[in-house]
């Protein structure tokens, strides 16, 4: 019943259909921004729960060892902590006072509709980018959590990057120091508004990001100043933190500068992410 | 349809340890390319055809997950399956040097489209740097890799074949 004599497709013919396939699809996702669809669901359903798992299990061993090491630091460094934590405190009641009054202010000016408060959902991080030569990861969380593509992805207080593709329970996400990645930004302390994009190279040899064509006429831009998303970029949030500026230099043409910007959160150790549900409202267009 | 099952669940194992545990234990932010050793090493141990298609598998699994556009990565590695089915002939289970040299071009190779197309044509001309940085750094990393896993391929493919004569051989 093994031995039944069944038509075989020469190899070079399978090959042929497969290249085909694969011209075809690579033609689509230039042109319509395909996606898996229905392969990410599937695909998703078998590898995302193993890749928490290892993730799982990764952790706490790192953390069990980390544990043991760290225990005698832990008990040095908490007698320091509290020496500082009596100071804090009492730098800390000044803050309040002023913070209080900044309120009231801001009250008074309206301010309060500039910064909304997002709606987050926390994620892991459970795999990266199978090559070395592109920063792309995938989180735990997916269309079931409310997650859609182009959602600004967080972590601590600066900007990560952004859900390119979604599956039920996974999303896809594009870091900024991706090679590919572009983010239009804006000098926190001048409001000029510059280009930030990843860069492989820069990435590896100095942790750092590219800045170009910052528009700084008044040449009051300085190294230390943080960098935020601008508020023309159709896909990031105004105002979230991408780094700080970490040295400039004017272009040939005199007229724009670039640099590199070291990045607010560290990417080497990257391990949960906030997804931010809200995303850019654009005008609707007639 | 055994043989379909153990394939798929070596690809599925190496897939997932490459995107998570080999990220973990990277060096210098270089980790090792799992699946390329597996597409190469079924490709000259089994022929052209399953070469293509394993490669084929493999790579649309990156492009799923981690690709910008779907089929780049499977359009590559279909390729390497395939051309390392030529291989076959001379393929002898005890001589390890065949086998390095294939994995290592493979990994090479599969580098180098990868920088061709997705650097250089956006205009990233520092070859010399993404060579000393990425394309030989992951090589090591993957020969070094291969030594163990080539032996776990090669005694699992030699255990499916016996089977495979094993149960041919009944009907006869």
């Amino acid at each position: 019943m093994k031995r039944k004599p069944r038509f075989k497709i020469p190899s070079k013919y399978v090959l042929m259909g497969l290249t085909l396939l694969c011209a075809i699809l690579v033609y689509a996702s230039f042109t319509m921004n395909l996606s898996g669809g229905p392969l990410n669901t599937a695909a998703g359903y078998v590898f995302i729960p193993m890749q928490r798992g290892i993730n799982h299990v990764g952790l706490w061993i790192s953390d069990k060892t980390d544990n043991l090491k760290d225990l005698k630091d832990v008990m040095e460094e908490n007698a320091k902590l509290k020496a500082q934590v009596d100071e804090l405190t009492s730098e800390l009641n000044t803050i309040k006072l002023e913070q209080y009054e900044l309120n009231n202010l801001r009250d008074l000016l309206d301010l309060d509709q500039k910064y909304p408060s997002y709606e987050k959902v926390a994620a892991n991080v459970i795999g990266k980018d199978a090559g070395n030569w592109f920063s792309i990861f995938t989180i735990d969380k997916g269309a079931k959590d409310g997650i859609e593509t182009d959602m600004n992805v967080i972590a601590g207080s600066g900007l990560v990057g952004i859900v390119t593709d979604v599956g039920p329970n996974y999303a896809k996400v594009r870091a900024i120091i991706d090679d590919i990645s572009k983010v239009s930004g804006m000098v926190l302390t001048t409001s000029d508004r510059c280009i930030v994009h990843g860069d492989l190279q820069e990435m590896n040899a100095n942790q750092n990001i590219l800045l170009t064509d910052l528009k700084d006429s008044d040449d009051e831009a300085q190294a230390g100043d943080p960098v935020v998303t601008s508020n023309i970029s159709d896909k990031y949030l105004q105002g979230i933190l991408i780094g700080y500026i970490n040295k400039m230099e004017m272009d040939s043409n005199n007229l724009t500068k670039s640099g590199t910007v070291t990045p607010a959160v560290d990417f080497e150790h990257l391990e949960e992410v906030l997804v931010i549900l809200d995303k850019k409202q654009l005008g609707t267009e007639e | 349809m055994k043989r379909k099952i153990v394939v798929t669940i070596i690809i599925i194992i190496c897939f997932v340890l490459q995107s998570t545990l080999f990220k973990a234990l990277a060096i210098a932010s270089i980790s090792p390319n799992l699946l390329i050793i597996v597409t190469s090493a079924f490709g000259f141990m089994r022929g052209k055809k399953d070469g293509l298609l394993i490669g084929f598998f493999s790579g649309l699994l990156i492009d799923l997950f981690y690709g910008g556009t779907l089929g780049f990565y499977a359009m590559i590695y279909m390729y390497l399956g395939y051309v390392n089915g030529f291989f076959r002939k001379i393929f002898f289970p005890e001589d390890i040097k065949l086998p390095i040299i294939l994995i290592t071009a493979s990994d090479f190779i599969c580098n180098l489209l990868v920088y061709f197309f997705q650097f250089l044509l956006r205009g990233r001309f520092a070859f010399p740097y993404y060579m000393i940085h990425i394309i030989i750094p992951e090589l090591v990393y993957t020969i070094m890799v291969t030594v163990f896993l080539y032996f776990i391929l090669l005694k699992i493919n030699q255990k499916l074949e016996y089977m495979e004569k094993r149960s041919a051989g009944k009907f006869v």
